[in-house]
């Protein structure tokens, strides 16, 4: 990106509400070694993605989820906005002038629910599907939500990061025998 | 084919992207195929009329994990009525080794070793990906030679997985000859990378702070070998195919997709170059030093799978027109950071200081820590944006990584791509959307 695009961005910040950490499309951002990052709480995810398409973010590159139960304390993160264990993160690009934001809200544990971006971006149905499948976030309003990666009846959702990373026991030819 | 055919066939196709491309489409070629009731109408046999209504007649299929023409295991589930796909899923997930998981418990040098197993077909893509995001967390500059030899040793990539395209496009459409081609032209620049990394695949070569060796002695020679080589070759492939009337019409008007589509299923890559959406992350968000070398973004037309054919194979020439540009602008230097955090002292150095043997022991039993944060990378892949999504939480390791896949979120393409086809254009589809399931199921 480059510096007078910078500037720009900052300028687009700057006119939205004054807030203590500066925002856009009315939710707080933060810069992330150059990239933009957008917070917006979960009751506002769909509003916002809604504001970004409406604003020419004509695709949905990537929707992924986090689960930061092991890593309390985090400090990349708004002062307002309160850490959950689970976090959905969604990239959006901008082609006419290649901004691209980065949409990253905070999932509660007891309900980790969020609403499906599919009636905007189509796209976006694998990505939420395999987010569902490895971290378990549920995504309300997709149309197929099944696992996608693991086995059907698997159960439980591997990213997480109380699953164990597992292990497949190998006989080794020349290994000695149990006994 | 009389000698004069290679050159006819570039006048009636020009190359894609140039102004005075002619329609490779007219009204009289078969984009619009029979149904057997109507063949059988034309033939002049009534005896066989359709029976039943047509809910009677759907049916079902799968087609593969295991099918020669699903480019390992994609399984399909179609929806037929006789030969006409009406509605389709591809189910994934028979190739997944957990492999996002697998990056929690490695250290971020030993990153590039997994994630290179991911899109083996350009191994260098997902390592290339993987280090800019570690080298963002960090905050490091990679020395002007490690960008040159990354872009060299990637376009050469490049060129490698359009010419295992070739290969495998034309084995599933019938010509069966061009697959023993383009592996033979591939094996050429695996040779290549054989010299410079010691494999031919799963290089592990680019990682974060620049590349793991020098280019050896002779480097310029071989890739001078290999810009020789393969021009001629391609000008057979079109003799071969791109003119040739039977190709032509089993990929025309195949697997259609619209600009408005693409976006909408964020596809990307060829696919989303093949409905005349020039969008390409080299031009558009220059990364590495492509800003500095000239080359053309290719686009198609009609979007269809014999445009995704026509700019795989165009794409190999501009790859091999930034691999001559970057044998002479190659600078001498560093081929990685002199960051010591990153960078194990020199060998030299280990026999003479207690300090420099314990660094180099920390480095490659701990590894290094990167500052908490999160970042996204992304580059142009051959088969389209990947992105690596990297959290740090100020450890040795990845908290989160996360690969953004350009097959697996192409592959949404497919229904839309042989919705109302035949099941023998279906099998064009998958080829021309050139899936590598490796990195469809990580």
């Amino acid at each position: 990106m480059s510096d007078e695009q910078a500037v720009d961005q900052a300028a687009d910040l700057s006119d939205a509400t004054s807030a203590v950490s500066p925002t856009a499309y009315g939710v707080p951002v933060l810069d992330a070694s150059g990239q933009e990052v957008l917070h917006p709480p979960l009751d506002r995810w769909l509003e916002t993605v809604t504001a970004l398409k409406g604003d020419g973010f004509s695709m949905a590159i990537d929707v992924t989820a986090v689960d930061y139960s092991a890593h309390p304390g985090r400090t990349d993160m708004p002062e307002e906005v309160e850490p959950e264990r689970f976090e959905v993160v969604a990239s959006f690009i901008r082609h006419n002038d290649g901004r691209r934001v980065r949409l990253r809200t905070q999932v509660p544990e007891n309900d980790p629910v969020v609403p499906s971006l599919f009636d905007l971006f189509p796209g976006t149905e694998a990505m939420e599907r395999e987010a569902f499948d490895l971290v378990g976030v549920q995504f309300d309003g997709h149309p197929d939500l099944t696992r996608i990666l693991m086995p059907e009846d698997w159960v439980g959702h591997p990213l997480r990061r109380d699953v164990a990373m597992g292990r497949i026991p190998v006989q080794f030819k020349d290994a000695p025998a149990p006994r | 084919m009389t000698e004069s055919t290679a050159a006819e066939i570039r006048e009636t196709v020009p190359y894609l992207g140039s102004a005075e491309r002619v329609l490779c489409r007219d009204d009289t070629s078969a984009v619009l195929r029979l149904s057997e009731a109507e063949a059988a109408v034309l033939a002049g046999n009534p005896d066989d009329p359709p029976t039943g209504t047509a809910d009677d007649q759907r049916m079902i299929l799968n087609m593969g994990p295991s099918h020669p023409s699903t480019h390992g295991v994609l399984r399909l589930m179609l929806e037929m009525e006789g030969e006409t796909i009406l509605r389709s899923k591809p189910v994934i997930g028979y190739l997944h080794t957990g492999m996002e998981k697998t990056a929690e418990d490695l250290t971020y040098l030993q990153g590039p070793t997994n994630v290179t197993r991911m899109d083996y077909a350009a191994p260098l893509f997902s390592e290339l990906a993987f280090s800019m995001a570690v080298e963002q967390l960090l905050g490091i500059e990679v020395p002007p030679r490690a960008v040159w030899i990354r872009m060299l040793m990637c376009e050469l990539n490049r060129v490698a997985s359009h010419l295992l395209f070739q290969a495998t496009n034309g084995m599933d459409v019938g010509a069966v000859s061009m697959m023993i081609y383009g592996w033979r032209e591939r094996e050429e620049v695996l040779r290549f990378f054989e010299k410079v990394t010691g494999l031919r695949m799963n290089h592990n070569y680019i990682r974060p702070g620049g590349v793991a060796a020098d280019l050896p002695d002779g480097w310029r020679d071989d890739a001078r070998r290999l810009l020789d080589l393969i021009p001629p070759r391609l000008d057979e492939y079109d003799t071969l195919l791109t003119g040739q009337p039977i190709f032509r019409e089993r990929l025309q008007g195949v697997g259609v997709l619209n600009p408005a589509e693409a976006l909408a299923l964020s596809a990307t890559g060829p696919i989303l170059r093949s409905t005349g959406y020039a969008w390409d992350l080299r031009r558009d968000q220059p990364y590495l030093a492509y800003e500095q070398v000239e080359f053309d973004v290719i686009v198609g037309t009609h979007g269809d799978a014999f445009d995704r054919y026509a700019i795989r194979l165009n794409e190999i020439r501009e790859s091999l027109r930034i691999v001559e540009q970057i044998l002479d602008l190659m600078p001498n230097g560093d081929y990685r950071t002199q960051d010591k955090k990153v960078t194990p002292p020199p060998r030299a150095r280990i026999d003479e200081s207690m300090e420099a043997l314990i660094h180099h022991f920390k480095l490659f039993t701990e590894g290094f820590h990167v500052p908490e944060g999160e970042t996204y990378a992304a580059v142009e892949s051959p088969r389209g944006e990947l992105g690596c999504y990297l959290v740090s939480d100020g450890g040795p390791k990845p908290y989160r990584m996360h690969i953004r896949g350009p097959s697996f979120v192409n592959l949404q393409t497919l229904p839309h791509l042989m919705e109302g086809g035949l099941i023998a254009d279906g099998v064009a589809a998958i080829s021309s959307v050139d899936p590598i399931m490796g990195e469809v199921d990580r």
